[in-house]
C-alpha cells in the first residue's frame, strides 16, 4: 500500500529537481545518485525542510505539501525521523537525554517506546549516562539513530548516515542499522552514494541523475542495469540475497541459498537461518560453456545470458547479463572470450563464482 | 558627620534591574529575527541597534527629551496614557533601554548564531514545535550568551551618565542614580560622599564582572 507519494519539482540557481516516486508500508528504500543530483534536498522536502516550488507530497490521506492549495505541514507535525551526516546531538542532554527527547515528543504514534531495548539494540547501553561531547562518531550515529526511531516516527530518511565516518565505524554503524531496519515497520528512504551501503540495506534502489529518477526497481534489478552507470563501472556487481541454510563450522564456509541454487561463502559472522545479501563482482564471474570438473571454484552455477553490451569505458570488455533462477548475475569478460564462447542471449552457460571473492 | 544617603544607590539597583528586564524580553526576539533572517533590512536594524555605542550619550538624550517631552511630538499620546516620560525613573528606563540595547542583544545574537541550524532542524522533525524548540535547545546552549548580556547590560546601565542628565535631570529620589549623585556631591564639594558613591560603584561593579568571567570559566570547565 502506498504511504508516501512525491511528486515536487523545485528550482534553485544550480540545479532543478523534478522527481516523483510512492514508497510502501515499509522497506528500506536507497536513494542514491552522483553528488549534486539532488538526493538531499529531496530528503529534506519530504521532512518539510526545504520547500518545493511545485507540486504535492503526499502521506496516506494527509497532504503535507500542496504548492496548489497551498498546504505545507510544518517538520513538527509530519513525524519523520531524520538523521543526517552530522548527527546533531543536543550538547547540553546526555545521551539518554538526547533518546528521550524524541520519545517524549512522539505524541500516540505507533513505536518504539522501551528506551532501552532500542539502545541496547544499538549498543548504546554503557553510554546511557555519559555526556555526548566526547562520544566517537560511530557512537554520535549510533546515538542519532535511536534518537530518531524513539521519536516513534511514521517514516524514517537517512542522508548518509556514514560518509563521515571512517571505515572501522561504518561497519559499526551499518551493522547497527540492519539489526534495527530489519524489523522495521515503517518505510525508510536512505540516501547514499556508496552502493555496497545501498546493497546491503535496502530492497528497493532509486537512482537520481541530475534531479529526475532515471531508475526504480530492485536493487539487484538497478545495480546489473547496463544503462546505468554502475554496472559500467570497474568494479561492478551483482547482489544476491539469500538464506544461510548452513554453517560448516569445520572448513568455515556457509551454504546461502538463493533462487537459482546455492552459494558457498566465508561464514563469518553469519548465523544459520539468517537472512543475507552478497555481492558478486562482475570481474569475479568466469564464463564456461561445459561445467568445469577438478577446479577450485565451490560455485558453479547453470545460467542464462540475458544480454551482451560493450562496457563503456573499457573497449575489450563485454558485460554480460544473465538469469540465475530467479536471479540477477553480472560478468565482465573479454570481448575476445565473449566471442569465442559465442556468448548471446538465450546462450546457456556454466557461472564460476570464487567463494573468497564474494562479500558481504 | 551626616549619615551617607543610600537612595542614588537604590534607584540605580532598581533602573539597572528593571533596563536589564526590559532588554532580556525584547531583545530576545530581536537577536534571534537578527541571528537568523535573511532579510535586506538585517543591516539597517543592527545599525540602529549598535548606535548607542558611537553616539555621545547627549545625542541620544538631546533626542529623547525632545521626543519625549512636553511639546514633542509624542506628547499627545503620552498624555492620553498620562505618562510622563521627561525628568521621570520611567522616563530614565526608556532613555537606558535604548542606550544598554547593544550590550544586551549583541551578545545574545552571537549566542544564536552559535547554534548549528541542523540542531533546530533535527529538534523539529522529533516533533518539537517552535516555541518548544527554542525552549528546549535555543535558550541551554546560549544560556552563556545570556548571562553575558543580562551582566554586561546591568553593568552598563549602572554607568550610564549623559542620558540620564539630559532626560532625567538630577531629582533625589526620582532620577538622582548614582552616577548623577557622584556629580552632584563633587560640585558641592562634598569629596567624602563623591568617594564613598564612587568606591561603591567601583567595588560592585567589579564584583559582578569577576563573577561573570568566573561562571563562564566553571562553565567551559563543567562541560561533558
Amino acid at each position: 500500500m502506498t504511504r508516501l507519494a512525491i511528486d515536487v519539482a523545485l528550482h534553485r540557481a544550480v540545479f532543478a529537481l523534478e522527481a516523483a516516486f510512492e514508497l510502501g508500508d515499509r522497506g528500506v528504500t536507497t536513494l542514491s545518485g552522483k553528488s549534486g543530483s539532488g538526493k538531499t534536498t529531496l530528503l529534506r522536502c519530504i521532512a518539510g525542510l526545504e520547500r518545493p516550488d511545485g507540486g504535492r507530497i503526499r502521506w496516506g490521506d494527509e497532504a503535507w505539501f500542496d504548492a496548489s492549495l497551498p498546504i505545507d505541514v510544518p517538520t513538527h507535525r509530519r513525524g519523520v525521523g531524520f538523521v543526517m551526516q552530522d548527527a546533531h546531538l543536543f550538547p547540553h542532554l546526555s545521551v539518554r537525554q538526547n533518546l528521550e527527547y524524541g520519545a517524549r515528543r512522539g505524541g500516540d504514534r505507533p513505536g518504539p517506546t522501551d528506551l532501552d531495548r532500542i539502545a541496547a539494540d544499538l549498543g548504546l547501553a554503557r553510554l546511557l549516562d555519559r555526556g555526548v561531547t566526547n562520544l566517537s562518531g560511530g557512537e554520535r550515529q549510533r546515538v542519532a539513530i535511536g534518537r530518531a526511531l524513539l521519536g516513534r516516527p511514521r517514516l524514517l530518511l537517512l542522508d548518509e548516515p556514514v560518509s563521515a565516518l571512517d571505515v572501522v565505524a561504518t561497519a559499526d554503524v551499518l551493522g547497527a542499522l540492519e539489526r534495527v531496519l530489519e524489523s522495521l515497520p515503517i518505510p525508510c528512504l536512505y540516501v547514499s552514494h556508496d552502493l555496497r551501503e545501498a546493497a546491503r540495506l535496502a530492497d528497493r534502489m532509486l537512482w537520481l541523475d541530475a534531479g529526475r529518477i532515471a531508475a526504480d526497481g530492485p536493487v539487484w534489478q538497478v545495480l546489473s542495469d547496463p544503462r546505468l552507470p554502475f554496472a559500467q563501472e570497474e568494479d561492478a556487481e551483482s547482489v544476491v540475497a539469500g538464506r544461510v541454510e548452513a554453517v560448516d563450522p569445520s572448513t568455515g564456509l556457509a551454504r546461502v541459498g538463493f533462487d537459482g541454487g546455492d552459494l558457498w561463502i566465508a561464514a563469518g559472522e553469519v548465523a544459520a537461518g539468517s537472512k543475507v545479501r552478497v555481492q558478486i563482482r562482475a570481474r569475479d564471474v568466469s564464463l564456461a560453456l561445459r561445467r568445469p570438473e577438478a577446479i577450485s571454484v565451490l560455485n558453479i552455477l547453470e545460467a542464462r545470458v540475458l544480454d551482451v553490451s560493450e562496457a563503456r569505458n573499457s573497449p575489450s570488455q563485454a558485460l554480460v547479463r544473465m538469469q540465475v533462477g530467479g536471479t540477477l548475475l553480472l560478468s565482465r569478460v573479454t570481448r575476445r572470450s565473449a566471442a569465442e564462447l559465442g556468448l548471446a542471449p538465450g546462450v546457456l552457460v556454466w557461472a564460476l563464482v570464487k567463494s573468497a571473492a564474494i562479500t558481504r | 558627620m551626616d549619615t551617607l544617603d543610600l537612595t542614588p544607590f537604590w534607584l540605580s539597583l532598581r533602573l539597572a534591574a528593571t533596563t536589564t528586564l526590559v532588554l532580556l524580553v525584547l531583545g530576545t526576539p530581536l537577536a534571534w529575527w537578527l541571528a537568523r533572517t535573511r532579510s535586506r533590512v538585517r543591516p539597517v536594524v543592527e545599525a540602529l541597534v549598535a548606535l548607542p555605542l558611537v553616539l555621545p550619550p547627549t545625542v541620544l538624550g538631546f533626542y529623547l527629551l525632545l521626543l519625549l517631552g512636553p511639546q514633542g511630538p509624542l506628547a499627545p499620546l503620552l498624555g492620553a496614557l498620562d505618562l510622563r516620560l521627561v525628568f521621570s525613573f520611567t522616563g530614565l528606563v526608556v532613555g537606558s533601554v535604548l542606550f544598554s540595547a547593544p550590550f544586551v542583544v549583541n551578545p545574545l545574537k552571537n549566542a544564536f548564531e552559535a547554534i548549528p541550524a541542523g540542531q533546530l532542524e533535527i529538534a523539529a522533525t522529533l516533533g518539537a514545535a517552535p516555541f518548544d524548540r527554542f525552549r528546549s535547545v535555543v535558550l541551554p546552549l546560549a544560556a552563556s550568551g545570556l548571562v553575558t548580556a543580562a551582566v554586561m547590560g546591568f553593568a552598563h546601565t549602572l554607568g550610564e551618565f549623559g542620558v540620564v542628565l539630559m532626560i532625567g535631570g538630577n531629582i533625589p529620589g526620582e532620577t538622582q542614580v548614582l552616577s548623577i549623585a557622584i556629580y552632584d556631591r563633587v560640585e558641592q564639594l562634598d569629596y567624602r560622599a563623591a568617594h564613598l558613591y564612587s568606591l561603591g560603584l567601583v567595588a560592585f561593579s567589579l564584583v559582578i564582572l569577576v563573577a561573570l568571567y568566573a561562571s563562564k570559566r566553571a562553565r567551559e570547565l563543567a562541560r561533558p
